[in-house]
């Protein structure tokens, strides 16, 4: 099938930013924290968005703090992942008790706002990668719980589930081949989704105080650091507003395309 | 004579389809379509799915569903040309001189809204009458439609009542403002058929009392011939045949035609007895948490390489004791009996041979099969499972039996959304003859083909019968498809057999109530069946 | 009884339960974790000495249990406990801060829900083409930037290059409505930018569900005017989900309001909140995490009773 010129677009940026991440200590030209020029200068040829609230070069930083930011959100994304599906995928092809109080958890779970829940939380554990990564990985997977226990249970009521069962095959099959194969799309594209989410939430939460912290530089940390120049007309706080704008967009586009795809695989001819 | 009601002249109907990563594209939907309609006589439209009727319909009321276009020729209704009409003049036309009955009442009534609102809001809201006039007419039409207490049915809320009750309101709703022209569009298709039989004659007295016209939409000739004066066939958007409902029936002269009166013409001879297979002795079945039994105390036997039919209405317990014998449903009490054992109640006790000498066939081939899985991979799954074919063997095995199903080459690597219905339904029977099963519980498996599509479906499962010496277990609605295909019989009603034996013997009189309401209700291919019935009926209930 | 009185009742209990459970996770969150009050309060450097008499002296010695029952019988009384930053009364200090948060929680909804409403009917009728896209296209975009960004980005050219409006939104007791209005006007604006993509895009799916549904047609084959189709068919049916889609973006709306007061400095419950967590002060964390829970919990519950009373086949059974 063709490839849409949005879904296109959308790809090549994600995998843009992701190859910034990767690469960041060859692409970078200056040091992560190292301070090279006054406090936020213009924009200049040595300094292409110029430099920020104690003089650190802002490419380099936002550079860097990609790398931090995306790094947090595709961690946190497969925690909330592999967790939130497995158990998904279990409740709905268990059933019964098994089913009832994983939900009934999970509702609770979602009663409170992640938000409000992680920073209850953070304020007795120490604020670090792994307990932020952790904490946010593991209030996402509710909602994941939720769609692929959904999707599941959608598919297991079809007869070619059930003609599977009669003919007298394990549950292996029926997860793996029968099962998996058609949720897998949905939960593609749920997958970008909840990486925007987890990306909004490390910003939100380093922004707050409560996330990445100093000297490790990553999206939000970059507007709480230069957010006093708003006042002064300095627009270095809303340099990551782009970069998470046109990050989120572009997963947006490409999830969008994935979720089409499997409507046309359901409805008409395949080809 | 006088001037035509409706007027429809060379009309070409498109639409643009979207195909989900491919550009939009028009498709012609209905070719050239001709007909003229005079005041107070009835057109019947049949044809299969996709045949067009159902647009033409529509184009009556200068109405195209999801971006569907007239695009050439005239439709003039009472002297207004449609297609060159503004909104204005279509809303005018609209529930005044022209309405529609759906086929689904329970979707097409507002969940929200009292029935009596909605069945005279077309009247007032064009000024025909005052509330209480269109009331008074509702009540009566209610009367005349055979409704329960008619002076308090529309106080009811459309879930509130029963799907036959529910399309005599719709069609109460479509008569209510005295129009010219009344488009039924498949009005008893979703019904029982003992239900349909009521809302038929329903139908057919309330247009014959108020003299209007109507266009009358459905796939089945039979049906049709009841309240038809001329019928015309479509077939892809194109006008096949068309004239008098007796010479359609009785004499047509194209092949398409002829094939569609003659559907269900299938002449079977009935085997001998013969010591049974499969046995389902006493069975009694209720759903967890239930509070009432689904079947009880069911007892039917199969004959190997026969065909038992089990016929029953929706909610008789046909289909549970396709689960019960599959062991998906446990019963609470009996046994199910196969080849001189006692298979264990539940599939997860059941050994892997158990499992392969019965097979199952879906109603609905397009959830039957895994959308992700290649007609390859679909039939040799069972051959891989029970009998460890691999690689070359099973490929060609996989051939033989597309051979068998009457596909031929170069359907296995095929996904089943490119196959077409009728295509899908025999992989599904390839796959359960794949197993070498002694035994094919087919459940509803021609219900949702078109009946030349089904007809080609129930010869194959005679052939393929004849050939490997399977029985069925053939699950039905349809006494014609009973008829075509059976050996013995057993009818089925509120979870009990209430008949059962050979079919000469269950089809013949004398008969019990209910298979006598059930065999009286199925329409015949000949005009005048209805009038008979319902007087034969009325004679009957005077003389008890 | 009615089988509506009998469900509605049902789920009321069911949302009192839920809080009551929420209550637990909120104060099993600062407990059961490894983490502990005492050590975040002295930080690494502290002795075992001085860390057993903090919990002695926060009475951490005692049994969970029992302590939260002494936590849940206070907030009962409305006593929501002690700071430990400043040792002063916390039901007290919320008071105002709450009234802060509802004030500006308040306007932002009454401006955002009709607007998302409205939007969301324009672009269903005009679906497909360049209203809706423009519509849609633009509240995606809205809704991929964090709150707190929105808020700066506003503020960087509303306040600092135009000068229309204040950048920091003080309150204090000498102001009038329209002063306080004023100094509100940017975070407000931010709330309904990120509320209003959410609503509106789930307004526009739950009408169109409806637009498409076979009654419908039906008025429309009557020969209905478009605004009676849409008024006495489809706004009956669309009650229901679109309420329901206000109640869960005015749940959002909750959220959204802790960052937006953090960027302008609005002296209200996120803010507190946000404060008090950096500041390790658990008691002031449990009481503002319960409010907003209990705010969230009651919004959800809202949305559900009303589909519940708006469900024809509920109202009047068979």
């Amino acid at each position: 099938m063709r490839m849409p010129l949005s879904a296109a677009i959308g790809l090549f940026l994600t995998a843009l930013y992701f190859l910034a991440a990767i690469f960041a200590d060859l692409i970078a030209p200056y040091g992560m924290a190292e301070v090279v020029g006054d406090v936020w200068e213009p924009i200049s040829a040595e300094h292409w968005l110029g430099t920020d609230s104690i003089g650190r070069d802002l490419l380099t930083r936002m550079i860097y703090g990609g790398q931090t930011t995306i790094l947090i959100a595709t961690v946190a994304t497969l925690l909330s992942f592999t967790t939130g599906s497995i158990l998904g995928f279990t409740a709905a092809v268990a059933g019964g008790w098994v089913d009832q109080a994983l939900s009934r958890f999970v509702d609770l779970m979602m009663s409170i706002p992640s938000l409000i829940f992680a920073l209850v939380v953070l304020s007795v554990m120490p604020v670090s990668l792994p307990v932020i990564i952790l904490v946010m990985g593991l209030l996402d997977a509710t909602r994941v719980f939720r769609l692929s226990r959904a999707v599941a249970l959608d598919i297991t009521v079809m007869d070619y589930v059930e003609a599977a069962r009669l003919r007298g095959e394990g549950r292996g099959w029926i997860i793996f081949r029968e099962i998996l194969p058609n949720a897998l799309s949905p939960l593609v594209a749920e997958m970008g989704l909840r990486f925007i989410f987890m990306v909004l939430f490390i910003s939100t939460l380093s922004f707050l105080g409560l996330g990445v912290q100093p000297p490790m530089a990553d999206w939000g940390g970059i507007v709480k650091e230069n957010k006093d120049g708003i006042v002064w007309g300095v627009p270095a706080a809303l340099v990551p507003a782009v970069a998470i704008a046109t990050l989120a967009i572009s997963v947006n586009l490409v999830a969008d395309w994935i979720l089409n795809r499997t409507a046309s695989l359901k409805g008409g001819r395949g080809g | 004579m006088a001037e035509d009601i409706l007027r429809i002249e060379g009309l070409k109907v498109e639409a643009t389809i979207h195909p989900p990563g491919e550009r939009p594209r028009d498709v012609v939907l209905v070719h050239e379509a001709t007909l003229a309609l005079a005041p107070g006589r009835v057109l019947g439209l049949i044809g299969e799915s996709g045949a067009g009727k159902s647009t033409i319909g529509l184009a009556a009321l200068g109405y195209g569903r999801g971006g569907v276009r007239l695009t050439a020729g005239r439709v003039v209704l009472g002297g207004t040309e449609i297609r060159a009409a503004d909104a204005g003049v279509l809303r005018d036309l609209r529930g005044r001189r022209v309405t529609y009955v759906a086929q689904s009442a329970a979707a097409a009534f507002n969940p929200a809204k009292r029935l009596m609102e909605q069945v005279i809001e077309a009247t007032l809201r064009h000024g025909l009458s005052t509330r209480p006039e269109a009331e008074a007419r509702a009540v009566g039409l209610f009367r005349s439609l055979g409704l329960p207490d008619p002076e308090h049915f529309g106080r009811r809320f459309p879930h509130q009542v029963s799907g036959g009750q529910l399309q005599r309101a719709m069609t109460a709703m479509a008569l209510c403002p005295r129009p010219d022209l009344v488009v039924f569009d498949e009005p008893t298709t979703a019904l029982d058929v003992t239900t349909q039989i009521d809302v038929l004659a329903a139908i057919k007295r309330a247009i014959r009392e108020t003299g209007v016209a109507a266009l009358y939409i459905t796939h089945d000739l039979a049906v049709v011939a009841q309240v038809a004066d001329d019928i015309l066939v479509l077939r892809h958007g194109r006008m096949v045949e068309t004239g008098p409902t007796g010479t359609i029936i009785t004499a047509p002269t194209e092949d398409y035609t002829r094939a569609l009166v003659s559907v269900r013409a299938i002449a079977h001879p009935e085997a001998p007895p013969a010591e049974p297979i499969l046995t389902v002795e006493g069975v009694s079945a209720r759903y967890p948490g239930a509070a009432a039994d689904v079947l009880s105390d069911v007892t039917v036997a199969l004959a190997p390489g026969q065909t038992l039919a089990v016929v029953g209405e929706s909610g008789s317990g046909k289909s549970t004791l396709a689960r019960v014998i599959t062991g998906l449903l446990p019963p609470a009490s009996g046994a199910i009996r196969f080849a001189g054992r006692t298979l264990p109640a539940r599939l997860a006790e059941r050994t892997r041979e158990d499992l392969r000498e019965i097979q199952m066939i879906y109603q609905m081939a397009d959830v039957a099969m895994n959308p992700r899985q290649t007609v390859r991979t679909i039939i040799g799954r069972p051959l891989e499972f029970y009998f460890g074919m691999k690689g070359a063997a099973r490929d060609a095995r996989v051939q033989e039996l597309l051979d068998a199903i009457e596909l031929g080459q170069g359907y296995a690597d095929r996904y089943p959304a490119e196959l077409s219905g009728g295509q899908k339904q025999r992989v599904s029977i390839a796959r359960a003859l794949a197993a070498r099963p002694k035994v094919i519980i087919c459940d509803e498996v021609t219900s949702a083909l078109d009946p030349l599509v089904a007809d080609g479906i129930l010869k194959l499962l005679l052939d393929l019968q004849a050939r490997e010496g399977v029985g069925y277990l053939f699950i039905t609605h349809d006494i014609a498809t009973v008829r075509a295909i059976a050996d013995a019989i057993a009818v089925m009603h509120r979870g009990r057999v209430v008949r059962q034996g050979r079919k000469g013997q269950v089809l013949a009189p004398p008969f019990d109530d209910y298979t006598d309401l059930l065999l009286s209700s199925v329409p015949e291919m000949r005009t005048g069946w209805l009038e008979e019935v319902i007087a034969h009926r009325r004679m009957e209930s005077a003389g008890h | 009884m009615h089988p509506l009185i009998r469900l509605v009742a049902r789920r009321i209990a069911l949302g009192i339960l839920l809080l009551l459970a929420a209550s637990v996770l909120i104060f099993a969150g600062t407990e059961v974790l490894p983490g502990d009050v005492a050590s975040a309060i002295l930080g690494q450097g502290a002795t075992e000495k001085t860390l057993a008499n903090l919990r002695e002296a926060l009475g951490l010695d005692r049994p969970a249990v029992v302590r939260y029952f002494e936590w849940l019988g206070g907030v009962l009384q409305g006593d929501l406990g002690t700071s430990l930053t400043n040792r002063r009364d916390i039901a007290t200090t919320l008071a105002g801060r709450m009234s802060n948060t509802l004030f500006l929680a308040f306007w932002a909804a009454v401006i955002a829900v009709p607007l998302a409403i409205l939007l969301g009917l324009v672009a269903v009728r005009y679906q497909g083409r360049w209203p809706d896209k423009l519509i849609s296209g633009t509240t995606l975009a809205s809704i991929s930037v964090p709150e707190f960004l929105l808020g700066y980005i506003a503020a960087f050219f509303l306040a600092v290059q135009f000068k229309l409006l204040p950048s920091v939104a003080t309150m204090h007791g000498g102001m009038d409505l329209g002063d306080k209005l004023m100094a509100i006007a940017l975070p407000v604006l931010v709330l309904v930018l990120t509320v209003l993509g959410h609503m509106m895009r789930m307004t526009r799916a739950a009408i169109l569900n409806v637009m498409q549904s076979a009654y419908i047609e039906t008025a429309e084959l009557k020969g209905l005017s478009p605004f009676a189709v849409i008024a006495r068919h489809a706004l009956p049916n669309a009650i229901a989900p679109v309420v329901n889609v206000v109640m869960i973006n005015l749940a959002y709306l909750v959220v959204g309001v802790v960052v937006v007061e953090v960027v302008f400095v609005y002296p209200g419950m996120g803010q507190y909140l946000v404060d008090h967590v950096a500041k390790r002060d658990v008691p002031v964390v449990q009481a503002c995490g319960l409010i907003f829970a209990a705010v969230y919990i009651g919004l959800n519950l809202l949305a559900d009773l009303i589909s519940i009373i708006a469900n024809p086949r509920l109202r009047h059974p068979k």
